[in-house]
């Protein structure tokens, strides 16, 4: 059976250093959709161990109040990411975050170890997601069989400042040198029917580069966008609210659907004008996006 | 389980606490440096003890030097200046001693 | 004897300053009594001058002796000089038993501690005190009763007689030969000498100190010649860079934008949020952001302030430049940019008594709409504490929170749930300073309570889109993070009273006692 969790909502996923007490006891306050709880780069390499602690306490005893709790697991190559996987399995995270991937065999690996540390620790088989971090040209061309590689990848995420270094190039703040790469994950994540996460903007004193950076992002289809900051989750959820327009016309869509196929009637109208049943995941997501954002008040 | 070496875990930023271990004399001496001692000094006693009890650690000189910590977060740092002590860093008994 | 906000206040308290309990808010309306006046010593002869060579010399001439009370202000704040070098000169002079009636004292006098332990000083009134002073009252260094009274309640008390300054020292930044003194102008610019003026109606001596003697006249003064019997120029009286900050970076942390939007939220969905309203805020990163988001949906909304009371910022003058406010009325000034604003012939200088004395015929506080306010704890009965801190140590100031806090239609208080571990919201109090009768609204980073007792905001609020909790709710979701805090063990001895803007004594604190492990179970 799919994880239910496996496509909810994840607009805004907020990079927490799992080592810090005063960042972990409370995000949930600002209402992220997600937060990555970081072992990896915001760990300094000496307190690789410490930070577990820290994770495993927080994940058994801090009620984050329905924010998902993904953990981002040190790098394959690194002699930490099997033990970053027991404790958090233990603690009950919702998912992992493999760094660096680069191929499907990447993806595998884990799977291998959440699986293992699932039955370690006592927890359902499947409850653990994964998610895979992009963060080279590599990772960019094998995006396709990334996204396939397993049947608990929920999504993947671009991660610019890495991918960009291996393009040999930089962060501009315009956007061009990360057009390839954005296209060609949202288009594998499509074509595998998982979630893409766009990268995260790390210019906090340019909210208004931020807004475009995440209109943009929004327009070229990504779900959600990593973030660094509680200050940029409000923007994000701004903007990936539906318009009252669209909330409106999905609503007639799903309930269209929805009655004429109880009926067994095959043909659906809406507002005169005939609509196919591949409209249907869409106006959903747009109702459950409207759900969220708090501006629904219909009865769906 | 026995302290092996003398080990440090946490920092001073506010909502953590620094513990240091080392071999004891036989018993658990706790000493106890925090702003909130007046409100949860006995607290931050039980959640030491009751680390050290679920780790084994009968024998340790163990000292806390509280900036306002959460209980999830002393318990974290007294498990990780103990293993730090042990040297022990995989395998870690999740959900077992560590609780 | 309990009181109205059910602290029990011990008989030998009562006895020995001679005052009633706190009976509520407003048991002292329609009181009718008549005003102390100051001893006056006649200058006539035109020859003579008020200028003296040095503190010293000013002490001599006002006949400085033991057991008297000396009068200070505190607006030039953590950069004050002028309360360590009187004291310095007076413990020099082997004077005893002092009391000290400030307007505030900080983290500025810390060196005055020997004078406490060496019985120069034996009793202090203030605002609150902050650092070392705290710490040595609650120790139970000081020999006396602390009396830590509001900002109005410093006035009334003057005006009373209850408390009779012999000596009053105010540091002024500019003056001339004749005492009138200004608070603009000169290297230690504080903008106003608001909390100085009652020193000046009712000290029995007052001895003007500057470090920018001007010609006569300087004028217009804002404490006249009329009032001043001695000048003293000294190099410095104050710190400038602790006196009036550059203006404070607008907070980027989320926590407290989060609580500002709130509270501005808040304050535009009541009925008081109108044209012609009137606001009065902090100097807190939660109150200052609240402030310039408020400015905005002002603007939006074609909404104008009628008035803006305080403690001014930056953004509060900024509303006058912007022409979205009709005028400010100043008590003190806490940035550079409000030290500035004085010029602004609609930026007006109120006494401490106009703003907020009890006693008097009428205060500004009484005309606010809104107040925005911080404190240490509040309590399920949305009683505040902003004096004694969590662990039994004094270490805050009244200031004008009872006195706004009971005058404003809407009084909000903004508060983190946890101050690190402490939880802001819990069953009681360390110590009350201001009724929960006077506080409406609290707004937390979880949530916001209204006081049971208006059900008219409650009613007001029914579809507004904020987190709103009962205030048990918000306790208990601070106690469910942070464990139920033990209440801190104090000693039997009090070591000072916490007055109420009417005089009646709302909680007492009690004398530090060394924490100590429970026994081993």
């Amino acid at each position: 059976m799919m994880n239910p969790n496996k496509k909810r909502l994840r607009r805004t996923m907020m990079f927490l250093n799992a080592q810090k007490p005063g960042l972990i006891k409370d995000p949930y306050i600002y209402k992220p959709d997600s937060i990555m709880l970081d072992l990896e780069d915001a760990v300094a390499e000496n307190q690789k161990d410490a930070a577990r602690f820290s994770l495993y306490h927080a994940l058994q005893e801090i009620d984050y109040r329905g924010v998902e709790r993904v953990v981002r697991i040190n790098a394959l190559d690194t002699p930490y990411w099997k033990e970053d996987i027991r404790c958090a399995v233990a603690g009950g995270c919702d998912a992992i975050r493999i760094p660096k991937t680069e191929c499907a065999n990447d993806v595998r690996l884990v799977e291998d170890a959440v699986d293992f540390a699932e039955r370690e620790f006592g927890r359902p088989k499947g409850s653990v997601l994964i998610m895979a971090a992009i963060e080279s040209a590599r990772g960019v061309m094998k995006a396709l069989e990334i996204c396939e590689a397993s049947e608990r990848l929920f999504g993947i995420a671009l991660s610019g400042g890495d991918y960009t270094k291996d393009l040999q190039t930089h962060i501009t703040g315009t956007g061009i040198e990360l057009m390839g790469a954005r296209q060609n994950l949202v288009i594998a994540a499509r074509a595998a029917g998982v979630q893409c996460f766009d990268t995260v903007y790390t210019d906090l004193n340019n909210m208004d580069g931020f807004r475009q950076d995440v209109q943009n992002i929004h327009l070229m289809g990504f779900d959600g966008k990593s973030i660094i900051n509680p200050r940029q989750i409000n923007i994000v959820h701004e903007i990936f609210t539906p318009s009252e327009k669209d909330i409106i016309f999905a609503e007639k869509v799903v309930k269209e659907i929805d009655t004429k196929k109880a009926q067994g009637i095959g043909v659906f109208t809406v507002d005169g004008k005939m609509i196919d049943i591949a409209f249907y995941d869409g106006a959903k997501r747009t109702i459950e996006l409207a759900k969220a954002s708090g501006v629904y008040k219909g009865d769906l | 389980m026995e302290i092996k070496k003398p080990a440090m875990a946490g920092t001073l930023e506010s909502s953590d606490c620094q513990v240091t271990v080392e071999a004891g004399e036989g018993s658990i001496d706790f000493t106890l440096d925090s702003a909130v001692i007046n409100q949860y000094g006995n607290q931050i006693r039980k959640v030491v003890f009751e680390t050290l009890e679920n780790l084994g650690i009968k024998n340790v000189r163990i000292s806390v030097v509280d900036k306002g910590a959460l209980d999830c977060t002393i318990k974290a740092r007294v498990e990780g200046a103990v293993f730090r002590s042990l040297e022990q860093t995989e395998h870690l008994p999740w959900g077992g001693a560590i609780r | 004897m309990i009181n109205a906000v059910g602290r029990e206040i011990p008989e030998e308290i009562l006895e020995m300053t001679g005052k009633e309990v706190f009976h509520g808010n407003h048991y002292y309306d329609g009181y009718e009594y008549k005003k102390d006046g100051p001893k006056t010593k006649c200058v006539i002869n035109s020859n003579g001058s008020k200028l003296v060579d040095s503190i010293h010399d000013a002490l001599v001439k006002c006949g400085i002796k033991d057991g008297m009370t000396l009068g200070f202000h505190h607006h030039f704040r953590e950069g004050d000089y002028i309360v360590n070098m009187v004291m310095e000169e007076v413990h020099k002079m082997g004077i005893k038993d002092i009391t000290i009636c400030a307007s505030s004292l900080g983290k500025a006098h810390d060196p005055i501690v020997p004078y406490i332990e060496d019985g120069t000083i034996t009793n202090i009134q203030s605002s609150g005190v902050r650092g070392k002073i705290g710490e040595a009252i609650s120790n139970g260094k000081l020999k006396g009763l602390a009396i830590m009274r509001s900002h109005g309640g410093r006035v009334r008390a003057i005006e009373s007689g209850e408390t009779r300054i012999d000596i009053a020292f105010i540091g002024t930044p500019t003056c001339d030969d004749y005492g009138n003194c200004r608070g603009i102008g000169g290297k230690s610019n504080c903008g106003v000498l608001s909390y100085a003026m009652v020193d000046g109606d009712y000290a029995d001596k007052v001895v003007a100190i500057t470090d920018c003697l001007v010609p006569f006249p300087n004028f217009p003064a804002h404490i006249s010649m009329t009032k001043v019997d001695y000048v003293v120029e000294v190099d410095a009286i104050g710190d400038p860079k602790k006196i009036a900050t550059g203006a404070a970076k607008p907070t980027t942390d989320m926590r407290k934008l989060m609580m500002a939007d709130y509270c501005t939220q808040f304050v535009v969905n009541t009925p008081y949020f109108k044209d012609g309203f009137s606001y009065q805020t902090g100097v807190g990163g939660a109150s200052i952001a609240s402030t310039i988001s408020l400015a905005k949906i002002m603007k939006e909304r074609n909404v104008r302030m009628k008035f803006g009371v305080g403690g001014l910022t930056k953004p509060m003058c900024d509303l006058l430049i912007n022409g979205q406010v009709d005028c400010l009325l100043d008590t003190q000034d806490f940035d550079l940019a409000a030290v500035e604003s004085v010029k602004n012939l609609n930026h007006f200088r109120i006494s401490a008594g106009e703003y907020a004395d009890p006693f008097n015929k009428g205060a500004v506080v009484n005309k606010l709409d809104f107040v925005i306010l911080a404190a240490l704890e509040v309590d399920v009965n949305f009683n505040c504490n902003v004096v004694v801190g969590s662990d039994g140590m004094i270490t805050g100031a009244q200031g004008g929170h009872p006195d706004t806090a009971a005058g404003a239609k809407c009084s909000i208080v903004i508060a983190p749930l946890l101050q690190g571990r402490i939880p802001a919201i819990c069953t009681e109090v360390t110590t009350v300073t201001t009724p929960g009768e006077s506080i409406d609204v609290v707004i937390t980073d979880y949530g916001i309570a209204i006081n049971p007792r208006r059900q008219d905001l409650i009613e007001a609020m029914k579809d507004v889109d904020l987190p709103f909790k009962t205030i048990e709710e918000l306790r208990d979701i601070a106690y469910s993070i942070a464990g139920e805090p033990q209440r801190v063990a104090f000693a039997d001895r009090v070591v000072g009273i916490i007055e109420s803007r009417d005089g009646t004594i709302m909680d007492v604190v009690r004398q530090i006692k060394p924490f100590e492990f429970a026994e081993e179970e």
